[in-house]
């Protein structure tokens, strides 16, 4: 198994913490992981991506040109990264505030509609979560539970009290991700 | 341990200074504008021959340049940076657990060879995350195994020895000369004895990569789509840029028809692959610049069009 | 009846002799200059202290580089300014040991203003030794950060202009501004009470050093008879006839 995943949006969005999550969760698997941002002072408040790496072997370069999914939470984010996906991978993007969407037929389409998930939660902290469940939906490729230990080892402690909320916003991720476009 | 934040690169390295005349093991980091700051004092401790670890984790310049990846430090690290006949011990790490690892490698090399080391790095080892197993750690050097270990040390001049006096000033030529024939000496025995390379699919390479850091895992990834499109591509990572793995290329020139040296810079490693091949094959250099990073596709290009079709 | 020196030279007739911490080297300092005196006072003081062994120097760039070839303590020789970050890495990693810088004023009050500035706002808790003659000895009489108005030297040979040049530095009274300082004091060391004086504010300032008090700060007004183109006995008049005026003796923070 080697999964290679760009998650890219709006600074702020969780893009980053969500990439360590699943990078964590990986760990917590034995997997080798690899969690490589983007960074720089255009990152406050400007766009936002992250690469992570799960493979089973030993993992070459942690950046990459192209990828087996893309997490696509901004309208600069489709226009930018859905030409790298590769043939057959898949693109999962959260609805909101999207004008353009995906074009490409030789790719797999999900979509979350994450944040306005998040607002009926009455949490715009859980998005990223939302957008987690529903990327472990289409690819289960770490546990439920080892999702919760990745989760818990990168949060800090003073944040623990979250936990509970962040694994219902997993699970209701799971639950409303929406099939677009299966290919093969 | 003790952990101070100086007010510049030019005081931190100074207290390095300070602190490894002690026989203490003393640390500083920055990126490469912070480096150049203290390129000075990293010419007073080689040449009052003192222990210690740098590290740079390199961005791209010249000038403040940017905050982005690149190795474009390697000609400051290896052959020099400040004044005079000195050389550091460079150790380049491709992966987070080997900037943790390298980190006790460099403090040993140092103390073996009473000279300063260097941890080449780059803003993508620097800012990515893996999985790392952290060794349990060691206790502090009390004051007595100091002492007994690194006699040179000033802790303070008790009856039984004559003062330490950590210098590098001697104004008397001749003196001086012999002074520096002994710094060459050392590092002559650092190549020979401390030489470090990882080769991966090297055994029946047609072509090789040579990289280092950032651009080896990036290369070895290359290596992959060019060995599933039936291309026999190996890559040779020095993992010491000084002392360069020299032997270990003109060992794999009996099958090896031609080399791409892959850096994220405009070509200062190729010259060092270069003066190894001493022009047996064709050696090429292909590098990003300024904070692109180069894609595992575009080595892939790089490595067809001038190596194998140049 | 004629007296053999031999009958003279006696313990018993001892009035000083040379402190058993000096080397034998002969200093290379110029004659008259200020350096060899204060070299000495400082041997002096550790020795008073019974602190040898405890005791490491930090010596500078200029005229006293070579101090470390005088004084039987542990040294370090610093880069050009950075003495207080040298002094400061030995210090923190040694906290028990007693540590002393001694610079110039090309070395303390320019090239390593900010080394000096942040090390006394740290409070490192050491001795500075700063010894001001207002010129560059070592490098030919240059003007200095300190070099007072009108003052001549080979790059300012009509004196020095303060519309050109700025004005002359005075880094003891803005050391003393600073949290971090303890005692912050101006000697001489031109005549016998001078140089008892110096003494007096060593020792506090190495019992300073003791008591974990902060950075003690010694300048010393001193001369430089060959940069300055006079006898030392010139000089010593010409220093207090203008650099006292301008750099007045005393302390200037006791805390």
């Amino acid at each position: 198994m080697n999964e290679e995943i760009i998650i890219a949006g709006f600074g702020g969005q969780g893009v980053l913490s969500m990439g360590k999550i699943l990078a964590y969760s990986g760990v917590m698997q034995d997997m080798e992981v690899s969690w490589m941002p983007s960074y720089g002072p255009e990152m406050r408040g400007g766009t936002a991506n992250v690469t992570v790496i799960l493979s089973d072997s030993r993992i070459s370069s942690p950046i990459l040109k192209m990828y087996d999914t893309a997490i696509i939470l901004n309208q600069q984010s489709m226009d930018k990264f859905e030409k790298y996906l590769k043939p057959g991978g898949l693109l999962l993007y959260d609805g909101n505030g999207i004008t353009r969407h995906p074009e490409r037929k030789d790719i797999n389409v999900f979509r979350v509609d994450a944040a306005e998930e998040a607002s009926k939660m009455q949490s715009s902290k859980t998005f990223n979560m939302i957008v987690l469940g529903a990327y472990l939906k289409i690819r289960p490729i770490v546990s439920m539970e080892n999702v919760m230990n990745g989760l818990k080892k990168s949060l800090p402690e003073r944040h623990h009290h979250m936990l509970p909320l962040n694994k219902a916003a997993i699970e209701r991720g799971l639950e409303i991700v929406q099939e677009v476009q299966v290919v093969g | 341990m003790v952990v101070l934040q100086a007010e510049s690169e030019i005081a931190s390295i100074n207290m390095v200074y300070g602190g490894a005349g002690c026989g203490k093991k003393v640390m500083t980091s920055s990126s490469s504008p912070g480096v150049s700051l203290m390129q000075e004092g990293i010419t007073y401790l080689a040449g009052a021959e003192l222990p210690c670890v740098v590290v740079n984790v390199v961005r791209g310049g010249p000038g403040l340049g940017t905050i982005q990846p690149a190795q474009s430090d390697y000609f400051q690290a290896v052959k020099g940076g400040g004044h005079g006949d000195y050389k550091l011990i460079v150790l380049a790490p491709s992966s987070v657990q080997e900037m943790a690892d390298f980190v006790e490698l460099a403090f040993d090399l140092a103390f073996k060879y009473r000279n300063p080391a260097m941890i080449l790095s780059d803003g993508m080892i620097g800012q990515m995350m893996e999985k790392v197993e952290m060794k349990p750690f060691t206790p502090r050097w009390t004051d007595e195994e100091i002492t007994k270990m690194h006699p040179w040390a000033t802790t303070g001049k008790p009856a039984s020895r004559e003062r330490n006096i950590i210098t590098s000033v001697e104004l008397d030529a001749n003196a001086f000369e012999r002074f520096n024939h002994k710094l060459q000496a050392k590092y002559k025995q650092i190549e020979e004895n401390e030489v470090r390379s990882e080769m991966f699919e090297c055994e029946d390479a047609d072509y090789l990569l040579v990289a280092y850091g950032s651009s080896a895992r990036i290369c070895q990834k290359a290596v992959q789509i060019l060995r599933a499109k039936g291309i026999k591509v190996g890559l040779l990572r020095p993992i010491t840029l000084f002392p360069f793995p020299t032997k270990e290329i003109q060992a794999l020139l009996g099958h090896v028809k031609g080399i791409l040296s892959v850096e994220l810079s405009a070509g200062q490693m190729v010259e060092d692959v270069r003066l190894a091949v001493e022009g047996k094959v064709k050696v090429e250099h292909f590098g990003r610049l300024g904070g692109v990073v180069h894609s595992p596709e575009e080595v892939v290009e790089a490595m067809e069009s001038k190596i194998i079709g140049g | 009846m004629s007296i053999d020196i031999k009958d003279i030279i006696k313990p018993e007739n001892l009035v000083y002799q040379k402190s058993s911490l000096l080397t034998d080297r002969v200093m290379h300092y110029c004659p008259g200059c200020t350096h060899g005196v204060v070299n000495r006072v400082i041997a002096e003081v550790i020795e008073e202290l019974g602190i040898q062994e405890d005791t490491i120097g930090v010596a500078p760039v200029g005229c006293s580089v070579l101090m470390y070839n005088y004084i039987e303590v542990d040294w370090h020789e610093a880069a050009h300014g950075r003495a207080p970050a040298v002094g400061t890495g030995i210090k923190r990693l040694m906290p028990n040991k007693y540590v002393f810088t001694y610079q110039g004023d090309g070395d303390l009050a320019a090239i390593g203003t900010a080394e000096t500035i942040h090390a006394c706002n740290r409070g490192e808790n050491m001795v500075m030794v700063f010894i001001n003659n207002g010129i560059y000895g070592m490098t030919g009489g240059q003007m200095a950060p300190t070099t007072l108005q009108g003052m001549k030297a080979s790059t300012c040979p009509f004196g020095r202009d303060i519309e050109r040049d700025g004005n002359p530095l005075r880094m003891t009274e803005i050391v003393a501004t600073l949290p971090g300082t303890c005692y912050v004091t101006r000697h001489a060391a031109h005549t016998a009470a001078a140089v008892r004086k110096l003494k007096k504010a060593l020792l506090k300032a190495f019992d300073n050093q003791k008591n974990n008090k902060g950075t003690s700060f010694i300048e010393v007004v001193s001369t430089c008879n060959s940069g300055w183109k006079m006898t030392p006995v010139q000089s010593n008049k010409w220093m207090e006839a203008h650099m006292f005026p301008f750099y007045p003796l005393g302390d200037i923070k006791d805390v």
